[in-house]
């Protein structure tokens, strides 16, 4: 929130460390183990948006889920801002592709589930939400269900739902992937301008190519499974971003670029199966 | 007719009525047609006749109040008792562990075999009446209501541990809301077999209520009065479904498509 920043944003202080992070999840009725994640090890810098591509199955919810604390690493370790993750908290918020407002509270409760934890009292809550309502332009479906909502608009609520908590490290886990195209290229210049604005750390995961580019300031691709970081490419188109950046021949240049590295995943992952 | 191909609700309707119409129509085929014997089976006029003169000169509205009450005073102990007990069977696995084989086992045992032992207990009166109403649902309850919270959707609770709930918001601001929908449709449910055990109950060691009224007549092969009563239990039955139904829509919209 605020006026958007004109100091020049300084990357490069770690906010986020992962540490030789590997998941394997124990076989079920004699099967084999899943190897989820290999050994990963990965830093956020502060006011990043990193965004994580790979083919499905190659471990993306997997890390997200280590980082929000959802689930624990069976080897290495996880620090925000210098202190060891050991569990799910409101200074990591998650925005998941499963539509999961809680269906029994009106929109604006919604948003307000958060600090209602957190204990804030009433006034500021309200003013907190209302801004939110505004960000997301759904002040007048502040009183509407979640069932009353289309996917995008139901989309939108749970980002804010996360951010008006103030999270240190935004994660979302392909929170597109069930919106048609259209309402796609609209959250996403919905969430890149609140992004602008805040410069909130972003992880965002995503295996749509052009979402991933057009998003990030710094795109991570991962291998098929057993997932692994295999390429780290910078994005450094201007900012703001408008959607017309898409047909630049700076963006085509590095989607050819990724094209060809996820190309290589999906045959392996296809071949895998 | 075409698999689960919808009708219009007035057809819904009409078919409905119908079956009612066909029913009390092959009733008095049988009685007025002398096919049965008025000792074993009254026909639908001298039902109705006893049926208005039980209303109207032997107090049978007591009665009916009378049973009403039971039930309801047996199933809400029943509820209040079951309820919390089941949110926390569902929501700590340490509790479901230590109560679930027990509940399960208790849920099959017949209320109507415990009313023996409940009149050595608490003799005839009221208390007996309501602790077989009790046994009957309180076990029902604790496990149905146990299964709706365990099976709240986990991406719900995530999203909720993600924004900073504890174990208490989870329970209260998550569990709970997320399974009353449910726990009312379960209610109402339960409240439907509890209106079976009232009758046994009053059947035995009774001086008062339908079930009493039922048994009295029996004695006099009053068939009509005996169907009278009966259908009075259905038509109660019926209307506290509604009324159930219509609380639960008017307490929950947003569970509504
Ligand atoms: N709870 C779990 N138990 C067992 N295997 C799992 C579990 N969660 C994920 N996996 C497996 O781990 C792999 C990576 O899954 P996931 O992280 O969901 O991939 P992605 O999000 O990239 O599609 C998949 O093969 C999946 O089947
Ligand atoms: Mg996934």
């Amino acid at each position: 929130m605020g006026e958007p920043r004109d100091v020049p944003v300084e990357f490069g202080v770690s906010k986020l460390v992962i540490e030789d992070v590997s998941r394997v999840f124990p076989p079920v009725h004699g099967g084999h183990p899943v190897r989820a994640l290999e050994p990963t090890t990965l830093t956020v810098g502060d006011n990043d948006f990193v965004t994580i591509l790979g083919p499905s199955g190659c471990g993306k919810s997997t890390l997200l889920r280590l980082i929000a604390g959802l689930d624990t690493p069976t080897t290495g370790k996880i620090l925000l801002d210098g202190k060891p993750v050991k569990g799910p908290g409101p200074d990591r918020g998650m925005v998941f592709q499963s539509y999961t407002l809680f269906p029994w509270l009106h929109v604006a409760d919604n948003i307000a589930f958060g600090l209602r934890e957190k204990g804030m009292p009433v006034p500021e809550r309200e003013r907190i939400v209302a801004q939110w309502l505004d960000n997301i332009g759904l002040r007048s479906f502040a009183r509407h269900f979640p069932k009353q909502l289309s996917g995008g608009m139901q989309q939108r609520t749970a980002i804010a739902r996360a951010l008006a908590n103030d999270p240190a490290v935004l994660l979302l886990d392909e929170p597109f992937g069930a919106l048609d195209n259209q309402t796609r290229s609209l959250m996403q210049e919905l969430l890149l301008g609140i992004w602008e604005r805040d410069r909130k750390t972003v992880i965002f995961v995503t295996h749509d190519i052009e979402e991933a580019i057009f998003l990030a300031s710094r795109v991570l691709v991962m291998s098929a499974r057993p997932g692994r970081i295999k390429a780290d490419l910078r994005v450094d188109l201007p900012h703001p971003r408008h959607y017309t950046i898409k047909t630049s021949p700076e963006f085509s240049a590095l989607k050819a670029r990724l094209t060809e590295e996820i190309r290589v995943e999906a045959v392996l992952a296809a071949e895998g199966h | 007719m075409k698999p689960l191909a919808p009708i219009s609700s007035g057809a819904r309707i009409a078919l409905g009525i119908l079956f009612f119409v066909l029913f009390v129509a092959g009733w008095a085929y049988a009685t007025f047609g002398g096919f049965v014997s008025k000792t074993f089976l009254a026909d639908p006029l001298t039902m109705l006749e006893e049926g208005w003169l039980l209303l109207t000169k032997h107090g049978f509205l007591y009665d009916i109040g009378i049973t009403i009450w039971r039930v309801v005073g047996g199933f809400t102990l029943a509820a209040l008792v079951a309820v919390p007990l089941g949110i926390l069977m569902g929501a700590y696995k340490p509790i479901e562990a230590f109560l679930e084989p027990f509940v399960s086992f208790a849920r099959y045992l017949p209320a109507s075999a415990f009313i023996p032992l409940l009149i050595l207990w608490a003799g005839i009166g009221e208390l007996q009446k309501l602790l077989v109403i009790f046994i009957g649902s309180v076990f029902q309850i604790v496990l149905m209501v146990a299964v709706t919270v365990s099976a709240v959707r986990r991406d719900l609770v995530e999203a909720a541990l993600t924004l900073g709930a504890r174990d208490r918001g989870i329970l209260v601001r998550v569990l709970i809301p997320a399974s009353a929908p449910d726990i009312a449709e379960i209610l109402r449910l339960v409240l439907g077999w509890a209106w079976t055990y009232v009758i046994v109950a009053e059947l035995i060691g009774s001086s008062s209520g339908i079930g009493h009224m039922i048994i009295d007549s029996q004695a006099l092969l009053a068939t009509g009065q005996i169907i009278f009563g009966i259908i009075v239990i259905g038509v109660i039955g019926l209307i506290s479904d509604f009324l159930f139904k219509w609380a639960n829509r008017a307490m929950f919209p947003w569970s509504l498509a």
